[in-house]
């Protein structure tokens, strides 16, 4: 077992026992980024100096007898559209390749209050918008499982580093399955909180009403660690909920005995891949073996789930990448004419082909005339999606499927099929849309390549996820293969 | 020939004087450095999200009570999506189908008849940033943007199409301008820019229900350029009609040199703003209690106040409203009143010579050097009979110019009136013996030559003796 293999609250044992520090910890990690991120490319920046600097003072508190924090001294990386004080942020676009933010997002603010030492920024599709990082601007990110293979996205360099020992934790996004689907890709456990349980301050917007901001983690110990430290109110976010931060380790439970847990049926159909079904229909003969209420129900509105997401992310996305015209930050197009010629060519040069196709349609879908046939469809279908689940979860606790229909593909299989590269976040973005909690975790192998189980709960019902993944995962030992990279 | 009628519609802009701004915490300061006024929110860096001010709620309803309109008890903010070099994110944070207010009105006056205007709609937006060119904007090689203004709070204010001359646009802004004086929730300057206004305009037969294609008119810096714009339009678009002409449903431009309105862009031109709910923030449910909390915190307004002072004061309605068109006159007339009760003698004053000093020099009353105690001991000096009504407009000028008290200045320049019988009587007599000729003619009953003789008085007393006195005296011994 290598040190880089060990879970947060593992190494925290560790360094309050003294049989480690935080700055060997932390060079540790970074000696393991040197070995394998050549191979991964998981990091766009590493911040060696700042986090060896943090990792010193979380040292002296040490030295000096201090309590510290569970998190304190821990090497976190940051997903690169979580902006970061004076380090470069680039969402993974050419158009933000230069930009160093003047301000912290709230959750980075809030990691470095709970001592954490942020290590690095990793690679994602641009601007959120993929499932595979291979929309990336600078490269794109391979599974450490299989480097012929993607490792998610949007979130990819966050999954993989984790994965790969390059980072303990991490934080991602999640608009439509971009933290669930590269933790399944990449066998580690990923979570989205409800919408409103973290601050969006200072995350990069996609799409305002889906994107959210959670945890990446070996084990589900070091995922409820992390979404303690960085839930809860902020003013600067409007739509922070005012709600207090359960003490998320209570919900550490080997325990699902009564817990009705529901299966969409619409989610174990066609197109799921016949192994990722049996890793499924295993876990859910595990729940009941455990205990558990495990039956099929349905989400009737399912088939809409994709094109109303995509509908109201491109809406939203078309309207949030606005700003970046070239006129106060970023990349510009110096060559341009007028003004109009320096956004069209800046807009044109410094955005990928995934990102225009969406501004297009999300403009299109707001048009005069249109409005009313998509955007305002789409928003009342979102309802109907909502409903589905306030309905299932009348009856359940929890809802079960797979994360993604098909374990990480091959590289190039699906780039020049947008419609098949969404989906793969076609049991991820109903979730988004509703805005309830789901995690993602290890449920089995294809080979060599991990599968993922998706959990999906009630508004603000992070605990019950939680308690449920924690059992599952101290019932089973997939969370404990490690890829040889 | 042909009657046309006018029909007019505005839309005004007014910039909220709260703190902060709008979303975020810069301040609202006008001037400053370029960009000194500034932070992530209205930068529209990447990750800045937009948290909606209290305050600004507050002065929109505030507004929006005083032009009696209905306030929504749910409201949210909409994004307006254009592209301009000036705009932070390149969408307005505005309000499009739920605007915070609904269904106002105000009174207007013109020629002695009140008229009711409807307003249709007030709603709150978010100001842009300016852009600022080195030498002429046609030769200079970029463009600057300050963003300081960027996020400054703005209601927009729409009125119905009820207006139908330049004469009633020019009373309708004037009259919102003072009401929203009143509120305090705005310094309505005109040359500063916090106080904006476009108009609609069209022109119809006398007498047809349909409204005729309209133009929208920008650029007007001025109460008088507002009435210029218009009255030239109006006489443009019937001078089109005329000749058989159509009118083109597009902006145009004021030009305040040439005096003429140019063609902007044509509604084929204009932006498909698609209007979105903004995600980032949350629908406001107003709370009534809070609405009514505000009504009671209003103050008198201009159409109560003027009827009060009718009432209260026996004010001629002129005088009232005149008197009552800015808060401040208002207040000052008031305290005089308080300290001197002859509301009409205070109103001849200060609509009078106090206006006529004021305009001249361009002071504000607010920073108006005689205090209304001030003015009240003046007027309590000619009722005493200390000095005459026109030895006081000598001291009134004097007052204005130095701030000093009427009595020190009295009594500094010797100006007491002489009422003393002997010492008049002396002056009397020596005029009487000088002018033998205006003697015999009054007492061949030319009356005229009293008129004369008293001045020979007056002037010989500089002024000062009581001129009651010189005429019974003259009288007596004539």
């Amino acid at each position: 077992m290598q040190l880089y293999q060990l879970t947060a609250h593992e190494m925290h044992d560790l360094l309050i026992n003294k049989e480690l520090s935080a700055e060997e910890l932390n060079n540790k990690i970074f000696d393991r980024i040197e070995a394998v991120d050549d191979k991964i490319g998981a990091y766009i920046t590493i911040t060696k100096k700042s986090a060896l600097e943090r990792a010193r003072v979380v040292d002296r508190q040490i030295q000096a007898g201090e309590k510290i924090a569970p998190l304190a001294g821990i090497p976190v990386a940051l997903k690169d559209n979580i902006c970061t004080k004076g380090v470069r942020t680039t969402a993974g676009s050419k158009i933000l390749s230069n930009f160093i933010p003047p301000y912290s997002a709230t959750v980075v603010e809030k990691l470095e209050a709970a001592g954490a030492t942020v290590i690095g920024k990793t690679n994602m599709d641009e601007f959120a918008m993929g499932s595979s990082t291979e929309n990336s601007a600078f490269f794109a990110t391979k599974n450490p499982w299989d480097t012929q293979r993607v490792s998610g996205g949007s979130s990819g360099g966050a999954a993989a580093a984790v994965c790969a020992g390059a980072a303990v934790c991490a934080l991602g996004s999640d608009s439509g399955g971009s933290i669930r689907q590269p933790a399944s890709f990449c066998g580690v456990v990923g979570l989205k909180p409800t919408y409103g349980a973290v601050s969006r301050y200072g995350l990069i917007s996609s799409a305002s009403s889906l994107d959210q901001i959670g945890p990446f983690a070996r084990d589900v110990t070091d995922c409820a660690l992390l979404l303690g430290a960085i839930s809860g109110h902020d003013p600067n976010d409007s739509t922070s909920a005012s709600y207090k931060t359960p003490d998320f380790t209570a919900s550490l439970i080997n325990n699902v005995r009564g817990l009705k847990i529901g299966v969409p049926e619409e989610y174990m159909a066609e197109g799921l891949e016949p192994e990722v079904r049996a890793a499924v229909e295993k876990a859910m003969s595990l729940f009941e073996s455990l205990g558990a209420d495990v039956e099929y129900t349905t989400l009737p509105h399912t088939e809409y789930v994709l094109a109303t997401h995509h509908i109201i992310g491109s809406a939203e996305a078309s309207s949030n990448l606005a700003r970046y015209d070239g006129v106060r930050y970023g990349f510009r197009a110096f060559e341009a004419g007028d003004v109009i010629d320096m956004f069209m060519k800046t807009r044109g040069q410094g955005f990928g082909p995934e990102v225009k196709r969406r501004i297009m349609l999300g403009t299109y879908a707001l048009s005069a005339g249109y409005y009313d046939v998509y955007y305002l469809k789409a928003m009342k279908v979102r309802t109907l999606i909502k409903q589905d689940f306030e309905r299932a979860f009348e009856k359940y606790d929890l809802l079960l499927s797979p994360t993604s229909p098909t374990p990480a593909f091959r590289f190039g299989k699906k780039i020049d099929d947008p419609l098949q590269m969404y989906l793969s976040d076609i049991f991820t973005s109903s979730s988004n849309l509703a805005g309830i909690p789901s995690i993602s975790l290890s449920c089995g192998f294809v080979g060599r390549l991990p599968v993922g189980l998706q959990l999906i709960g009630k508004y603000f019902d992070e605990g019950t996820i939680l308690r449920a993944a924690y059992t599952f995962e101290q019932n089973t030992d997939y969370h404990k293969e490690f890829p040889e990279v | 020939m042909i009657q046309y009628e006018t029909v007019i519609g505005l839309e005004v802009h007014v910039e909220l004087k709260t703190r902060s701004k709008i979303f975020c915490h810069s301040t609202t300061a006008f001037g400053g450095e370029p960009n000194a006024h500034v932070c992530p929110g209205c930068l529209g860096l990447p990750g800045a999200l937009p948290v909606i001010n209290k305050s600004v709620v507050e002065y929109a309803i505030r507004a929006a009570l005083a032009l009696n309109f209905q306030i929504a008890s749910f409201t949210k903010f909409d994004r307006k999506n254009y592209f301009y070099p000036d705009m932070a994110k390149n969408y307005q944070i505005s309000q499009y189908d739920l605007p915070i207010a609904e269904h106002g009105y105000l009174n207007i006056e013109l020629n002695g008849k009140t008229k009711k205007i409807g307003i249709t709609r007030l709603h709150i937006e978010e100001d842009t940033g300016k852009q600022v060119h080195q030498g002429s904007i046609t030769t200079t090689p970029f463009s600057l943007v300050d963003y300081n203004r960027s996020g400054v709070p703005l209601i927009e204010i729409v009125s119905e199409p009820d207006l139908r001359s330049p004469e009633e646009a020019y009373e309708y802004l004037n009259k919102l301008k003072a009401i929203i004086l009143y509120t305090g929730v705005s310094d309505c300057k005109m040359e500063e820019g916090s106080l904006r206004c476009d108009a609609n305009v069209s022109v119809r037969p006398a007498g047809s229900t349909k409204l005729g294609t309209k133009t929208e008119i920008k650029n007007m810096n001025s109460f008088k350029a507002l009435q210029k714009a218009l009255t030239y339009e109006i006489e443009r678009q019937i001078e089109v009609l005329e000749e058989g002409g159509r009118i083109f449903q597009e902006t145009r431009t004021w030009d305040e040199e040439k005096g003429i309105t140019i063609s902007m862009r044509s509604k084929e031109q204009a932006h498909d703003y698609r209007y979105m709910p903004d995600p980032d923030l949350v629908p406001l449910v107003i709370d009534r209690e809070w609405v009514e909390e505000i009504r009671r915190s209003l103050p008198e307004l201009p159409d109560d106040r003027k009827e009060r002072y009718v009432r209260e004061y026996g004010l001629p309605a002129y005088d009232a409203m005149v008197l009552t068109n800015t808060r401040e006159l208002a207040d000052y007339f008031e305290a005089c009143v308080a300290a001197y009760p002859n509301p009409k003698t205070v109103s001849n004053w200060v609509m009078g010579d106090l206006s006529r000093l004021l305009n001249a020099s361009g002071v504000d009353i607010t920073n108006c050097s005689i205090k209304p105690r001030q003015l009240s001991e003046l007027l309590q000096l000619i009722d005493k009979g200390t000095i005459s009504g026109k030895i006081a407009k000598t001291v009134f000028e004097e007052m204005f110019a130095s701030g000093k008290a009427a009595e020190t200045i009295v009594k500094e320049k010797g100006l007491v009136q002489i009422s003393d019988e002997g010492a008049i009587t002396a002056i009397v007599e020596e005029v009487i013996a000088n002018n033998q000729k205006s003697v015999d003619d009054y007492r061949a009953g030319k009356d005229k030559a009293l008129g004369f003789l008293v001045g020979q008085v007056m002037k010989a007393s500089k002024g000062k003796a009581n001129p009651a006195l010189v005429n019974k005296l003259l009288k007596e011994r004539l």
